[in-house]
């Protein structure tokens, strides 16, 4: 009887100590996010000494200011022009791609394939260097398209492997029926694999967007016109011209973070399947 | 017997229209992926400034001018130093936490969403909020950064500090910031690997008489083999590449102490326009890259086998 309730305690502190360790790592997440929404909304007079968690007088204006004065609403705007596009680009370009490396026949068919292959698994630390200086040549530095077209090339070997390994799995008796009932080969990927094809296009259009979403070095290196700038580059630019205006800088920030965080909470269970399935990847590479 | 040969007209006509299917993915690779490929090579042996009309070509004298370069191996340093940290503080808390999640546990869902939370942030944004809970500032005799006005508050004054501008703290806070923003991937891939080993295994090492740790000694750990070397070469990839973290963290000024590789190859190409040097660096550094990545393949092709 002792025994047992010894054994009891002991499982009821085990289960007592892992949810208190689970809760703080939550906080210590949730916390400078906190933080940063907090501080949004004080002024610089107050923003400085105020020491309590929530503010008395919620200030707005910073979130007129970083719209107005900041640039803001352009530079969303762009981050939506510049996700949007190259998502869509990719998913096109990729799915053609992986489409014929999975079930249409021609000479090359595999060398061209562990090209993609290979790209992903040679890391080039330094290639924005010659990138740069290649879109310079051609003119295409400072344009949308001239971006869109280098952050296109960044996600498109990663989603020709996922989409070519779902495409191999995938049983081809649907697109054999339509081949029947007379159906070209791109009738029968837009309307057979495509659809067909929707958990792992999901993960892609998550994972890019992500990826297009938060990408600095290269909108750093190749846009240089505000009109052109995305978020990350606009709010970098914001806070090395206005290094000390903290609560604008911070209303900022929540700008650039509120749309991902949203999307994020609304596709997330696709983002953990796609992370398994990204691992299954890695193993066999 | 005789091997007939296929390539008809109709065939030909059939092929192109297939290479159809892939000509814009081959198309865009070619001109970014490849051609830059080709051109941090040829980069790499001439010193240019990136307007001149003529590249001079030097041979191999951006390498071994690299050889010398001692900011250049200090970066690197950095680099390894910021990894240690990844590899040890960040996924030992990321599977802590993913075998924390395995279990029975309230708000196991809540805590998903929650920790992957921060890798879905920017290197920007994440630097830049943590910037100012680092900042160094006091006002009015207030500290105005939240970690040092904590500090002070709880009598720990010793301990308040300039922590991005010390070189001792600085590439630490880095460090462990990286460390915030990157242990959610671990965790939900350790978690998803947890989740598809068996439970009867662990059933029969009860039956068998093993404690919780005997359990976890030998069924837990060499199940998630495989999927920790993933997670460990993902790490080791990824926090030797750091560097918007740090730019945004801290203002790279005439101090070296927070350089990693991939700023050095910004400075070479954007601060002194030598763009030569900056692709024998990428090169350089890739090699490093590579090597490191071979090194784990064997040590996991190894462990395999035993």
């Amino acid at each position: 009887m002792i025994q047992c309730n010894k054994y009891r305690l002991y499982s009821g502190a085990k289960n007592f100590g892992i949810n208190v360790f689970l809760l703080s790592v939550a906080v210590t997440c949730l916390f400078p996010l906190f933080w940063m929404l907090r501080c949004s909304f004080m002024s610089l007079d107050t923003i400085f000494v105020d020491k309590s968690l929530i503010p008395p007088p919620l200030v707005f204006t910073n979130y007129i200011t970083a719209w107005t004065k900041g640039n803001f609403g352009v530079y969303l705007l762009n981050s939506v022009i510049y996700t949007a596009s190259v998502v869509v680009g990719i998913v096109i370009i990729s799915s053609l791609a992986a489409y014929a490396f999975s079930r249409l026949e021609f000479p090359g068919r595999n060398f061209f394939f562990y090209m993609f292959v290979l790209a992903l698994m040679i890391p080039l630390p330094g290639s924005f260097v010659p990138l740069v200086v290649m879109m310079n040549k051609i003119g295409l530095a400072n344009t949308r398209i001239g971006y869109i077209l280098c952050m296109i090339n960044v996600g498109l070997s990663m989603s020709i492997l996922i989409l070519k390994t779902f495409f191999d799995k995938m049983p081809s008796d649907l697109e054999d029926a339509a081949r029947i009932d007379g159906c070209g080969r791109l009738l029968i990927w837009w309307h057979v694999a495509l659809p067909l094809a929707r958990p792992a296009i999901a993960v892609i259009v998550i994972f890019n967007s992500l990826n297009v979403w938060n990408e600095f070095i290269l909108a750093q290196l190749l846009l240089n016109d505000e009109a052109l700038m995305p978020l990350q580059k606009g709010v970098m630019l914001f806070t090395n011209t206005n290094s000390v205006d903290y609560p604008v800088i911070m209303a900022g920030l929540v700008i650039s973070v509120t749309p991902i965080i949203l999307v994020y909470l609304a596709m997330q269970k696709h983002i953990i399947k796609g992370l398994t399935s990204g691992t299954v990847i890695g193993e066999s590479c | 017997m005789k091997i007939e040969l296929n390539i008809t007209k109709a065939n030909m006509f059939e092929w192109a229209r297939n290479y159809c299917f892939v000509l814009p993915a081959i198309a865009i690779f070619s001109v970014f992926y490849i051609y830059p490929f080709y051109e941090i090579f040829n980069l790499s042996l001439h010193e240019w400034n990136g307007i001149s009309p003529n590249r001079v070509y030097i041979g191999f004298e951006n390498f071994k001018e690299l050889m010398q370069d001692e900011v250049w191996w200090s970066s690197l340093v950095h680099a390894g130093y910021i990894t240690l940290i990844a590899l040890t503080f960040q996924n030992t808390l990321a599977f802590a936490l993913a075998l924390a999640c395995d279990r029975e546990i309230k708000l196991k869902k809540f805590y998903r969403v929650v920790f992957f939370i921060p890798p879905v942030l920017s290197e920007v944004v994440v630097g830049l909020i943590w910037q100012w809970i680092l900042h160094a500032g006091v006002q009015g005799g207030e500290q105005i950064g939240l970690l040092n006005r904590f500090l002070d508050k709880i009598g720990l004054h010793h301990m308040v500090n300039d922590w991005l501008s010390d070189p001792k703290t600085a590439l630490t806070c880095i460090a462990v910031v990286h460390s915030w923003k990157g242990f959610g991937w671990g965790f939900i891939i350790l978690l998803a690997g947890l989740q598809t080993i068996d439970k009867q295994l662990y059933e029969a090492a009860r039956v068998d008489g093993a404690t919780s740790w005997q359990s976890f000694r030998n069924v837990t750990v060499p199940m998630m083999v495989p999927v920790i070397l993933v997670v460990v070469i993902l790490t080791v990839l990824g926090s030797m590449q750091v560097f918007v973290l740090i730019l945004s963290m801290v203002n790279q000024g005439l101090v070296f102490h927070t350089e990693v590789p991939v700023t050095r190859i910004l400075v070479a190409m954007t601060g002194t326009n030598r763009f030569g040097y900056a692709c024998a660096m990428g090169i350089n550094f890739g090699v490093v890259l590579i090597m490191i990545s071979l090194l784990f393949k064997i040590i996991s092709s190894r462990m395999k086998q035993a």
